[in-house]
């Protein structure tokens, strides 16, 4: 039984990612040009990512490091020597009208990732990743790609590296998708080869078929004469882990339609539009392409082998979420907050190196990121005040001042004003009240409230609460109450 | 008088001194500088104004050279006549009547008319040595690698090396050594080590040299070219110099080998012209496909579109295999084959061009015999090697040229054996 006939069977859905990514390197893949993004369209152009006759490629050995880091990272097999193809096809974001990128020896191949989905850890393999060129941005004017007046072409981006990492189609629900996306931009940023808040540092295609869950083996894995006789849509112009898990989301249930309707899938390529979160069929008859791939003569074979054990990388996401468990004994959950990006984690040791590493967890975790999401901030906006935040646990820790102030009004204060902890807490008057000044209040408050203290004696507890609130009153709010409690029953009990 | 040589005659003046202080240098269009246009002989380009210089280019001015013009050339270097060019044919300044040879036509004719001291060609198949042949000049086609093509206007990447042309082989001699050496913009270069100047090679010191004749490359070909060449080997004898023969098989499939793959790296080196950024971009209707293809009908010759089209072919699926993929295992058959060959000889020689100069007009509609002519030089471009192009006398008052081929990055024995007919 085919797939397009599977009309009452069970459907397995079975779906492959090509994910682009660029990497962060300080210099074009191919040229001196600088990556970063700016707003003047053309200006970080030279001859040679212009594409202008005579110019050649020179590569920067800085985008195949990076391109090493990740195949250390999912666990790829490196090559002795990877090399550079063109990829032959007209398109006026193009340059050259090819694109160098890689074909039949890739810097990465057979590698995976692990991922986990609804607390469930699940390996995606993936195929290859290989380098290539970005090519240059469209922007059409009084339209779209089909109808617009006229269409400006920018060189910027043209010449940006890309890494781009095909998996298997090891992926049964969209949702899958996003978690593996996740993951892989958290390794990446891990590596520092990748920039998420850079605007199109991450594309997708994504390719979803459906086929008879009765063709599926017992261990999951499905055979290629199964997945070749389904007919597969590859979904394009997917930009976010979110649009991934959408975009498929209706893929699966078109398709799924159209077969309990007794039609075919048409095997195609389809458009994602994010705003109304469906697909649309990009060409009605797309003529097979031919992209007549050959060597980049331009290019000299590189030899990579060794630059695999020369290149290190950092310690990954999970191995570290691992240790901080072991190392610093905390739950599951926080030590896998505080992993989530490799900054947080440096912070948090950071911190943890100094002072005890369950206020530090409290402080990092839940205090700092909890009123950063508050602020829909990460971060990466306070990198340049996280000596601040650390001064602030150390007023903690020397117990200067109160947890609830430290929170409430001092962190508040630094995120919303910008202003320094040591000069809110003066501001404030937030220094705790020495233990004079408590003795006193305390010896004050039983004074002043015989009839409250006659109580207490008489076996009232609940008149201690009373007395701790006179305390608090004459302390203007900066003594600790637990510590007045205690001093209080001392002085009544004596 | 001499018209037809530059597309562009324009005086460009190098540092105030320097190796080539008081040397005049015509440039071929197809290498960029900066400012002065460079049309590839092609109406697709006749408006191009490159914003650099290539790095040879840069390297004739740091060495005090006065570039005089751009000199004309068959369209993207792609002919053995220089009538390709949309700039018209050029005439052969010493063979009136007669075409110069191609693709560097016009470096080659600008030096036999006396326009410029020296100039500079590109040879992917023979195009440096074939007009110097024509016009009774000197021409080197250096090791692939050893020159920078940083600037050159590709044709066939993975063949073609920029080269000079000089009316004796050490005037070459010595622009090579001014233009030869690595680029960092230019991967392909290499640093091959070497001991002493080009320049100094060509001491004519041939006694007890062994020159390698390539049957393969001799059969065949114009009995007047032969008469030529048999008298030069006769000099060679005389100067101390053993004669061999050697056979080359492999050679019988290298024109073929040529043609598959320098025409598949042209159809993607020139898929940029699509009248966006180079040619005519206005007036067309269409989606972008129809109106690059409606650029490049209109900017394109007939012999760059045979080529494209041809090229496009041979890398396509269903024909990669039969065409590209076969045409490349004859071209590591060709470099074994040389290699082997080296085992035994210096050097090999040969006529450089089969046959003497064309009449104007005569090869134009029979592209297929315009491609056997370049039977004997285009094996030397499949193999990277160097080779040197010396005028060896004349048959019916026309030039002969002889050719001497080198092992890999040996320049200097090929311009020694050379140098012995200067």
């Amino acid at each position: 039984m085919s797939a397009q006939s599977a009309k009452n069977a069970d459907l397995t859905t079975v779906i492959g990612l090509e994910v682009h990514v660029q990497l962060e390197t300080d210099t074009k893949i191919f040229c001196g040009c600088p990556t970063e993004p700016t707003d003047e369209p053309n200006t970080q152009t030279c001859p040679v990512c212009l594409g202008l006759p005579g110019a050649l490629p020179v590569l920067n050995e800085a985008a195949v490091e990076a391109a090493v880091k990740v195949g250390k990272a999912i666990d790829a097999d490196i090559p002795e020597e990877t090399r550079f193809h063109r990829k032959n096809y007209f398109y006026p974001d193009l340059p050259k009208n090819f694109q160098i990128t890689q074909y039949d020896e890739p810097v990465c191949a057979d590698g995976e990732l692990e991922i986990s989905v609804g607390g469930e850890r699940r390996t995606v393999g993936i195929r290859r990743a290989h380098l290539e060129e970005d090519p240059g941005s469209l922007q059409h004017v009084g339209g779209n790609i089909d109808n617009a007046d006229y269409t400006l072409v920018n060189y910027n981006r043209a010449g940006t590296p890309l890494m781009e990492i095909v998996t298997k189609p090891d992926f049964r629900e969209p949702e899958e998708t996003r978690a593996f996306l996740e993951k892989l931009e958290e390794v990446l940023e891990y590596l520092g080869v990748f920039d998420a808040s850079r605007d199109g540092s991450l594309r997708i295609d994504a390719n979803l078929s459906l086929v008879p869950s009765d063709e599926v083996d017992d261990d999951g894995s499905i055979g290629t004469d199964v997945l070749d006789s389904a007919n597969r849509t590859e979904v394009k112009n997917i930009s976010s882990h979110k649009g991934a898990e959408t975009a498929l989301q209706y893929e699966e249930g078109r398709q799924k339609d159209l077969m309990r309707r007794g039609k075919a899938v048409e095997q195609e390529t389809r458009h994602f539009n994010e705003t109304h979160g469906s697909t649309v069929s990009m060409r009605s008859k797309e003529e097979e392409k031919d992209y007549r791939y050959f060597e980049e003569a331009d290019l000299p074979p590189l030899q990579v082998s060794h630059w695999k054990d020369e290149i290190s990388i950092p310690e990954l996401p999970d191995a570290r979420r691992e240790r901080f468990q072991d190392e610093y004994g905390l739950s599951d959950e926080a030590a896998s907050k505080l992993t989530s990006t490799k900054q947080v984690a440096d912070f948090y040791e950071d911190v943890a190196s100094e002072y005890d590493a369950d206020l530090a967890a409290t402080w990092v975790a839940d205090e700092l990121l909890g009123e950063l999401n508050y602020r829909d901030m990460a971060v990466t906006d306070v990198e340049g005040r996280l000596d601040e935040v650390k001064r602030l646990v150390e007023l903690v820790a020397a117990d200067d001042i109160t947890a609830k102030n430290a929170k409430e009004v001092v962190l508040r204060g630094m995120l919303d004003d910008g202003d320094a902890p040591d000069d809110i807490v003066e501001r404030e008057d937030l220094g705790k009240t020495d233990a004079d000044a408590v003795a006193a209040a305390v010896a004050e408050a039983i004074e002043e409230n015989p009839d409250a203290v006659a109580d207490y004696e008489d076996g009232d507890d609940g008149a201690i609460n009373f007395l701790v609130g006179q305390v608090m009153g004459k302390t203007g709010g900066s003594a600790d109450p637990g510590t007045v409690n205690q001093k209080l029953r001392a002085a009544l009990d004596e | 008088m001499s018209d037809d040589i530059f597309i562009t005659r324009e005086t460009v003046e190098g540092a105030d001194d320097g190796p080539l202080a008081d040397t005049t240098v015509a440039v071929k269009d197809n290498i960029s500088t900066e400012g002065v246009r460079t049309t590839c002989g092609s109406e697709m380009l006749a408006d191009y104004v490159p914003p650099y210089d290539a790095t040879v280019v840069s390297r004739l001015k740091e060495a005090g050279a006065t570039i005089v013009g751009k000199t004309n050339m068959d369209e993207f270097g792609m002919g053995t006549t220089t009538e390709t060019s949309a700039f018209g044919a050029t005439e052969n300044p010493v063979a009136p009547g007669h075409v110069p040879g191609g693709s560097s036509g016009g470096s080659a004719a600008a030096v036999a008319a006396g326009e410029a001291d020296v100039a500079l060609g590109s040879d992917t198949g023979g195009s440096i040595r074939c007009p110097a042949a024509f016009c009774g000049v000197a021409g080197i086609k250096p090791t692939y690698g050893v020159v920078s093509r940083y600037g050159l206007v590709a044709y066939a990447n993975s063949l073609e090396q920029i080269g000079p042309l000089a009316p004796t082989v050490e005037e070459a001699a010595a622009l090579l050594d001014v233009i030869a050496g690595p680029d960092p913009k230019d991967a392909t270069t290499r640093d091959p080590e070497r001991s002493a100047p080009y320049v100094d090679a060509a001491d004519g010191d041939v006694d007890g040299m062994t020159v390698g004749v390539p049957t393969e490359l001799v059969d065949g070909a114009d009995e007047g070219v032969l008469e030529t060449f048999e008298d030069a080997l006769d000099d060679l004898r005389a100067q101390g110099v053993e004669v061999v023969d050697v056979s080359l098989e492999s050679v019988e499939y290298a024109v073929q080998a040529y043609y598959v793959i320098a025409m598949s790296e042209a159809s993607s080196n020139l898929a940029r012209f699509d009248g966006v950024r180079y040619g005519n971009s206005g007036g067309y209707d269409g989606n972008w496909n129809e109106v690059f293809g409606e650029a490049r009908e209109e900017g394109f010759g007939a012999e760059v579109k045979r080529r494209v089209l041809l090229g496009t072919y041979a890398l396509s699926a269903g024909y990669h295999d039969k065409y590209y993929k076969q045409a490349q295992n004859a071209r590591a058959w060709v470099k074994q084959d040389f290699d082997e060959a080296f085992a035994d000889v210096d050097v090999l020689a040969s006529p450089t061009m089969p046959v003497p100069p064309m009449a104007l007009g005569e090869s134009l509609s029979d592209p297929l015999t315009m491609y056997l002519a370049d039977a004997n030089t285009v094996p030397v471009n499949l193999a990277d090697l160097p080779a040197v192009s010396v005028p060896a006398g004349e048959t019916d008052g026309l030039p002969v040229g002889m050719q001497f081929v080198a092992p890999a990055f040996d320049e200097a024995t090929a311009i020694r054996a050379a140098s012995a007919l200067d």
